[in-house]
């Protein structure tokens, strides 16, 4: 056969196939890599790796910084300040430790700068005593779960809170959770049990005036 | 594990918060523009990444990032599945031809592309529209991916050559060099961000998030609103504009001098991020005062200014004349200008790191520096935490300590501005210049929130120190909690000036070509005053200077502060003025007085007279200038006056239409491109040019939310 295909017939056409497949390639890829390769990747200016992390994990950021703030606006705000400054502090990123224990820890510091202007920690204390402002953090449909939810995470001590949250809802370890908050293992124990304890003494006091 | 925690475990998995989906594009967007902004800030040089800029950098095909084995094992596998995703999305589309369909050619329908079309940058053509078919179409259409060969494939794919790049045509290609938000993926970004802001907020969002909420996000239009308004956290004098005023009943108008330009570069700004900045940002003398003006000088030095009035048709207005009154300074020899004793007290809080604040900062101060004479000099003071001296006052002709000071500085840590300031002030007044100059120029991006109590504390400390010699400039930089009040506020009590720097050419402008008027003042508190003849003028309207306006008495008063002028410098007002008689009149003549009180006919000619008050930089009483406007300076027609009588008439058109065009009845942005166009003079620096560029963006900015608008009211 002489006549060469189209895209084949000159060295111009071959480079072109081979990007393509090399592009299709890579495109396919970014969703197989893991975080820490997405993230050493970003670190060297590779922007759909930066994108795809953010993809990835934006709910988990925009989750955590809901619970840990109790409402939606400002967590939004933190999430996405949290994604800008990601754009430059994952340059920094050296892979010590998993992407996500890292991210945890700059999520859970972007709460605390937030929760530093005054209005945002009173509003959820104002909130977990009882004003009407509730809800808006979780779907409808779960009022009742939500409400009391909210409430109790709002009478936890902020370090406890963000503890639970770690632990319970994220899923981490003791071990993970420690070094996420930069505390020593047996510290995240105490703060689950310290949170357990609140939390009785809240259901005690439910049950109370329940009976009355 | 307990029932307690067993409880908060099941509620916490049951009600998982998830993220309004406008709320994640924005910030995903924000954050990848931001991303690109990081990497492409210094255009082919090195990154931020600290990391050295090796062969792996250089991007043709080359795959340098670590890839797991398992993906190269079954290449041949992936590589079909390649071949059949691209056959199978160019026959999705079989309207367009071949290999092109990669691309989404001018799509004209999305107001994604309307923003690209006033983007001024080529390739934001370039970007798909929303929702890209196939998983080949980001990467074949992403110019960022370089590294990954992507773009020399996309390249080839193309039937065409290549777009060209960027093509260096306005001010801010300069700013480019140190990483300003104009490079073109981040400025396509953000016009993507504006358009999902606009597109996805819907007013009961809206609402709850609040208007705090809306505002930190960047670049989104606030919906439910007629205009799209960027305010961010900056803040500005809230000013009515100066209202209409009946010749006879209130003949005298006065006015402070005002020779800032800060808030045309900050509306350049604004409109270049594709957003029309909100009405108080917009202070017409300062758009008309930006631009310089071939006034005729003064030739001698006892008489610092020479004065040029002339009356003119108003473009937007056949029945109304415009009163132009433009002022040049005495034009100071470089070689005889005195000497300069200079302390630059820069803001290196944390905020400040960012590409359009310290890096432009440290890079407009070099320019200064080489616009300075040996026997001038320097010194540096910080402040961020604490504030410090990062170098003693130094002879100008130590430049390399200098700049190497100036390399030095890094940002971290909150304002203490305050006692920067103090600092700034005792150095300055400790290496004084007996004749010579002595200036504090503060840099800075936002407020003083460490050290005095209020603003008035700042403000009287600035007077005080004036009282002494030492003046005070203020340059702005960056957006989004720059406090222009404050700055202004600061500079008007401190007898200096205040300019917002956006960019190195804007630097340029101020730093090194108007040096001399910004550090030579030849006279301070300059007041204008213009008496209106009632009988041949009923009305008149001072056009901008709102927030410079003077009490009638505070004129000849020496004890009222006012602007000053550097050598060299132009001054222009404009008024619109109706002649009696001509049946503009927007104020009905009252009732119950006789219609001829008033009337001076023995200055039968005169249509106003002109004064201006001045003090020379040394003394404290002040001199006078006359100058009356008879009927000989009366022009038929527009044309007939000089060129930059009719630019500034243009400016001045502009700003008013930018506050809502009041007065400005059915007059457009293409009338005002037309009248600049035809006075663009010799334009040497191309501030003209790039000035219609702005009215341009406007018209189409402007454009955009007034055919938005519905969409969202309709809701």
């Amino acid at each position: 056969m002489t006549v060469p295909l189209p895209l084949l017939g000159s060295q111009r056409g071959l480079s072109a196939l081979s990007n393509a497949i090399r592009m299709a390639l890579l495109r396919l890829k970014m969703s197989d890599l893991t975080d820490e390769a997405l993230a050493r990747q970003a670190a060297d200016g590779v922007r759909e790796a930066f994108e795809e992390l953010l993809e990835r994990h934006y709910d988990r950021i925009f989750r955590i910084a809901v619970r840990l703030l109790g409402n939606r606006a400002d967590a939004e705000d933190v999430t996405q300040d949290v994604c800008i400054g990601l754009a430059k502090k994952i340059s920094g990123w050296r892979g010590e430790s998993r992407f996500t224990t890292w991210l945890y820890r700059v999520v859970v510091n972007a709460t605390h700068d937030a929760m530093r202007q005054d209005s945002t920690r009173q509003r959820y204390e104002r909130d977990a005593a009882g004003s009407s402002w509730r809800a808006r953090v979780v779907d409808a449909g779960r009022a009742g779960d939500a409400k009391w939810l909210h409430e109790v995470l709002g009478k936890l001590s902020r370090k406890q809170r963000e503890t639970v949250i770690l632990v319970l809802a994220e899923g981490l370890t003791h071990a993970e959770a420690a070094q996420v908050l930069g505390v020593r293992e047996g510290t995240v124990s105490w703060r689950l049990h310290a949170a357990r304890k609140r939390l009785r003494r809240l259901a005690e006091a439910e049950r109370r005036l329940g009976d009355e | 594990m307990s029932d307690e925690l067993k409880r908060l475990a099941n509620a916490l998995h049951e009600t998982t918060p998830s993220p309004s989906p406008e709320a994640r594009r924005n910030a995903i967007a924000a954050a990848v523009e931001n991303f690109d902004r990081q990497h492409q800030g210094i255009q082919d040089g090195e990154r931020h990444t600290g990391q050295k800029a090796g062969p792996s950098r250089s991007w043709p095909w080359r795959l340098h990032m670590p890839i797991p084995p398992r993906v190269y094992l079954p290449v041949a596998a992936v590589a079909a599945v390649a071949v059949v995703v691209t056959v199978g999305f160019v026959g999705r589309d079989p309207v367009r031809p071949g290999p092109r369909v990669a691309y989404f050619q001018e799509p004209v329908e999305t107001a994604d592309s309307f923003h690209f079309e006033i983007g001024v940058q080529p390739a934001a053509k370039e970007l798909p529209a929303e929702t890209p078919p196939s998983p080949l179409a980001p990467a074949a259409s992403e110019p960022a991916s370089s590294q990954f060969g992507v773009q020399p494939a996309a390249e080839v794919l193309r039937t065409e050559p290549p777009p060209p790049p960027p093509a260096p045509s306005s001010p801010t290609d300069l700013s480019r060099l140190v990483g300003s938000q104009s490079a073109p993926l981040a400025s396509t970004r953000s016009a993507e961000s504006v358009y999902r802001g606009q597109q996805f907020i819907s007013d009961a969002d809206a609402a709850a998030l609040g208007p705090a909420k809306l505002s930190r996000r960047p670049h989104i239009w606030e919906p439910g609103q007629a205009d799209v308004r960027e305010r961010g956290r900056d803040r500005f004098i809230d000013f009515e504009e100066s209202p209409l005023k009946v010749a006879a009943e209130d003949p005298v108008s006065t006015f402070s001098i005002d020779v800032d330009t800060a808030s045309y570069s900050f509306v350049r700004a604004s409109l270049n991020r594709g957003a029309l900045p909100p009405n108080d940002a917009v202070r017409v003398e300062e758009f008309i005062n930006y631009f310089p003006y071939d006034y005729s000088p003064p030739v001698d030095r006892d008489e610092p200014f020479a004065t040029h009035v002339s009356v003119t048709p108003t473009p937007w207005n056949e029945l109304t004349r415009v009163l132009h009154i433009g002022i040049k300074g005495y034009v100071l020899d470089r070689d005889a200008a005195p000497r300069a004793n200079l302390v630059f007290l820069i803001d290196t809080s944390g905020s400040m790191d960012h590409p359009d604040k310290l890096p432009l900062l440290v890079n407009s101060f070099k320019q200064l520096i080489s616009s300075l004479s040996d026997e001038d000099s320097v010194a540096i003071v910080t402040y961020a935490g604490s504030a410090g001296t990062v170098l003693p006052p130094t002879s100008a002709s130590e430049r390399a300590k200098i700049l190497a000071s100036l390399e030095r500085l890094r940002a971290g840590g909150s304002t203490a501005g305050a006692e920067g300031l103090r600092q700034a002030y005792l150095l300055a007044e400790e290496s004084r210049i007996e004749d010579g100059v002595n200036r504090v120029i503060l840099a800075t991006d936002g407020d003083f929130n460490v050290g005095f109590a209020d603003w008035n504390a700042l403000e009287g400390f600035v007077e005080r120190k004036r009282e002494s010699g030492v003046f005070l400039s203020v340059l702005g930089f960056g957006t989004g909690n720059l406090n222009d009040a404050l700055m202004q506020q600061l500079a008007q009590n401190g007898n200096g000036n205040a300019a917002y720097i956006d960019s190195l050419s804007e630097a340029r402008k101020v730093l090194v070509e108007e040096a001399t008027s910004m550090l030579f003042p030849i006279a301070k508190d300059v007041k204008i005053q213009v008496e209106f003849n009632p009988a041949a003028i009923s009305e008149y309207r001072l056009i901008g200077y709102e927030i410079r306006t003077l009490a009638r008495e505070d004129f000849a008063n020496d004890k009222v502060d006012a602007g000053d002028v550097g050598a060299g410098h132009t001054v222009t007002a404009l008024y619109e003025v109706t002649p009696k008689g001509s049946g503009a009149e927007r104020i009905a003549p009252p009732r119950y007085q006789s219609q001829a009180r008033g009337a001076a006919s023995e200055f039968g000619d005169e249509l106003a007279y002109l004064k201006i008050r001045y003090k020379l930089p040394e003394s404290d009483t002040s001199q006078l200038i006359t100058h009356p406007v008879t009927a000989t300076d009366a022009l038929g027609s527009l044309d007939e006056a000089s060129d930059d009588v009719r630019f500034a008439t243009a400016v001045a058109a502009f700003g008013q239409l930018l506050r809502g065009g009041r007065y400005t009845g059915d007059f457009s942005y293409e009338d005002v491109i037309s009248l600049a166009n035809g006075a663009k003079g010799t334009d040497v620096f191309g501030y003209r040019s790039e000035f219609v560029g702005l009215v341009r963006l406007a018209d189409s900015t402007s454009a955009i939310s007034l055919t938005t608008v519905p969409a969202t009211a309709g809701r």
